[in-house]
């Protein structure tokens, strides 16, 4: 049989219809796909895609278990070097990871990874209803700050080892940002739901409702009778423009608008969370978050949603799928753009105007690209005297967040750099004997697999630390 | 799931709880606050801590019926559960070095300004508390502050209790026959708060105000609850609940602070009409 040149594509719902709903977008590969997709695996001897992962999964190993059908088996596979795989073969950036290292990439397109392991993991959701033995205990305690993906890697990573693990969230759900930030057209909060509870049937005990820093701290942790803490608490504090207006009724952080829509259900109908819905939105940044923000916009109603970028379409740090299904949504870019201003509305007759103080639109300056900046990506210049307004109801801020301040503040001796991220050892080690970090609240914004991997990294740490004793 | 251990009608629209959570007992100080959502699927509201009693493991919160969430909460009895209640938030009032110390607090808001004063009072300080209502029937805590105040004045919008007028009008007095204070701390409506601070001014007295704006997450996440301070000419972004949420009265944009607390004004009416009318409805057995 031939090599088809091209991966198989996976079915999405058409464009005009999930404009409209919030059920995911793409629909994975059925069974015939997948086994026709990972025909397409050289089974290579070098494996470049495993370390193209940043959690090395065992890629030809799973991908010749799907080719013989042993679905489980390529489950389990997986299941050795990532506690969330339905999470990241949807969510990972693979065109950048594992696929951009695959062989078949250097001449056709590289194999569909991400779509395998998605295939792999919600087969096994959907009919393996047996639950995962229990390791033996070992008699150790280890603490996680923070149930995203680096928290709940580690977690997972130690329960399996035989460690008895607790987690620490401060939100009502545990998820992190994959249930407060990933819409859920994106990644159904079912799937991290049944992810999460996975981890539990491995043993670990997850509290909910506990602000680490507040509620307890790391000191105390260690007092309770934990030996190792990880801290994976994520971002924090939103970034702003600094711009005149931002504090106009309309403006959101991108935090704040996807948390009212995910994690509070202002995207259901009998919602309770407010959220300005409908009119026409700006979102302003090139990220993933940007590009969730937008497409959450646009599927509460709006009639427009802008991004608005200021550099060019090869600078866009989202996933090309993202910008790709944003654009088929009917999103529109406005690249080359930077906002100078919010503009609000003022009624000069009425001060009692209901509609005072609210967004009425955005002013922008046109960009053009310069040299390239430390980090090789070429400057944005504004153009002067080209600033021209668009007319919108609700501004969307997403660019970028700064690491969670709680911890470090009642944390004595914990460093940090000049950002405020948790200053750590390559196996994740801060500056105290035992504590661990990792992920957003160390880099700053970045994915949630960078995060995983970290958390993995973690574990192992934690893991030869404790063993030693 | 928390138990609300106690339950007491203060007035008509303020209702006082006892809820069990015994971490958040034990580490609260005053000034701090808590967020809570009633059920399921609920919003997620913050509300200063009243009180604690970290022997018994409960935290004391109040809050006025104003929206549909509140409305909820004030529906739930003593020994039923609240789905969650996390905390303390916020950073603990400033006491250090203060040894007089004016309490100006307003309507609901004198909840969050007595542990305040109960505080300063534990610490020694002299504590004169300046309380205000819109009448007689929305009096709350009169015999608390009372118990912790070395002068305590109390007024009523009309008159109908205490003295008539509002609290701004015997802070200056008192101002102005040379009274002194170290810190004047204000807690209510952001439109007294703001008139608090102005009389203050000409007399060079500190004023701290406690914002209460909306949040979401409470840790910094969201942003929601970002004001703006003008400090030395420049105009600074801080959040209310990591930074907050007592803050220099002086560097505050209050009117800012008034607009943005309306963003949601028209849906949280809304919320609410709806939350009675369910309420009616299950009330009275229709379908």
């Amino acid at each position: 049989m031939a090599l088809n040149p091209k991966k198989c594509e996976m079915p999405t719902q058409p464009p005009s219809e999930r404009a409209k709903n919030f059920k995911e977008v793409a629909l994975g590969y059925t069974l015939e796909m997948a086994k026709g997709e990972a025909e397409r695996c050289l089974n290579c001897k070098n494996k470049p895609c495993v370390a193209g992962c940043p959690v090395n999964i065992d890629i030809p190993d799973f991908i010749t278990h799907i080719k013989n059908g042993e679905l489980e088996a390529a489950y389990q596979s997986i299941l050795k070097s990532s506690s969330l795989p339905a999470v990241c073969g949807r969510v990972c950036p693979q065109e950048t990871q594992c696929e951009s290292k695959c062989t078949l990439g250097i001449k056709f397109e590289p194999v569909g990874i991400g779509r395998l392991e998605r295939f792999v993991a919600d087969w096994h959701n959907e009919n393996v209803t047996e639950k995962p033995a229990r390791p033996a205990s070992n008699g150790h305690r280890v603490a996680i700050v923070g149930s995203g993906p680096s928290g709940l890697t580690c977690a997972g990573d130690l329960a399996k080892k035989g460690y008895e693990v607790t987690v620490y969230e401060a939100l009502h759900t545990a998820g992190g940002v994959l249930v407060y930030g990933i819409p859920e057209f994106r990644l159904p909060k079912a799937i991290v739901a049944k992810e999460v509870e996975t981890l539990k049937n491995l043993g670990v005990t997850i509290e909910t409702n506990v602000v680490i820093g507040k509620t307890l701290t790391i000191d105390e942790l260690f007092e309770m009778g934990f030996e190792a803490v990880f801290i994976g608490s994520g971002a924090g504090l939103p970034s702003f423009m600094n711009i005149p207006g931002e504090s106009l009724k309309g403006v959101y952080s991108a935090n704040e608008f996807l948390t009212r829509s995910n994690l509070m259900k202002a995207y259901r109908t009998d919602s309770t969370t407010p959220i300005m819905k409908g009119g026409k939105v700006a979102v302003v940044g090139g990220g993933n978050v940007a590009m969730d923000a937008a497409r959450t916009a646009l599927r509460l109603g709006a009639e427009n949603v802008y991004i608005i970028y200021r550099r060019s379409e090869e600078e866009l740090p989202a996933r090309a799928e993202e910008v790709e299904h944003a654009k088929e949504e009917g999103i529109e870019f406005h690249l080359l753009r930077n906002p100078v201003e919010i503009l609000g509305y003022q009624n000069p007759e009425d001060p009692r105007d209901s509609k005072n103080g609210f967004v009425s639109g955005i002013r922008c300056i046109k960009m053009e690209l310069g040299e390239p900046d430390e980090r090789g990506r070429r400057r944005p210049i504004p153009i002067p005297g080209s600033e021209y307004d668009i007319a919108v109801d609700t501004v969307i801020m997403s660019i970028g967040t700064s690491p969670n301040p709680l911890i470090k503040e009642t944390t004595e001796g914990l460093a940090v750099n000049s950002r405020g991220g948790i200053v750590v050892t390559e196996e994740g080690l801060t500056s105290i004997r035992g504590v661990y970090a990792g992920g957003d609240a160390v880099t700053g914004a970045a994915t949630v697999i960078s995060a995983m991997g970290a958390g993995k990294t973690a574990a192992k740490a934690i893991h030869e630390y404790l063993e030693q004793g | 799931m928390y138990k609300i251990v106690r339950k007491r009608v203060l007035n008509p629209t303020v209702t006082q709880m006892d809820i069990e959570a015994p971490l958040v007992a034990k580490k609260a100080r005053p000034g701090q606050f808590i967020i809570l959502r009633v059920d399921e699927d609920g919003e997620r509201i913050p509300l200063t801590v009243a009180g604690t009693n970290p022997k018994e493991g409960t935290v004391k919160i109040i809050f006025q019926v104003v929206g549909g969430t509140t409305q909820r909460l004030n529906y739930k009895e003593q020994d039923e559960y609240i789905e969650d209640f996390v905390g303390p938030l916020g950073r603990a009032t400033h006491t250090e070095g203060i040894k007089k110390v004016c309490i100006v607090g307003g309507g609901v808001g004198c909840a969050i300004a007595l542990p305040v004063a109960q505080e300063f009072h534990r610490l020694g300080a002299e504590v004169t508390s300046i309380i205000g209502f819109r009448e007689k029937n929305l009096v709350i805590l009169e015999e608390e502050f009372k118990a912790c105040s070395d002068n305590m004045i109390l007024l009523t919008d009309d008159g109908s209790y205490g003295r008539e007028g509002n609290v701004t009008v015997p802070l200056k007095e008192m101002l102005e026959a040379g009274k002194e204070f170290d810190m004047i701390i204000t807690i209510g409506p952001l439109i007294m708060m703001k008139f608090v601070t102005l009389a203050a001014k000409p007399f060079g007295v500190p004023v701290t105000a406690s914002m209460n704006p909306i949040m979401i997450d409470g840790t910094g996440m969201c942003g929601g609850c970002r004001l703006t301070l003008h400090r030395n000419g420049e105009t600074v972004t801080k959040f209310a609940c990591v930074d907050g949420p007592e803050f220099n009265a002086y560097e505050i944009d209050f009117d800012e602070a008034m607009s943005r607390g309306r963003m949601y004004a028209d849906f949280e009416r809304h919320a609410h009409a709806e939350s009675c009318n369910l309420f009616k409805k299950v009330q009275g057995g229709e379908s």
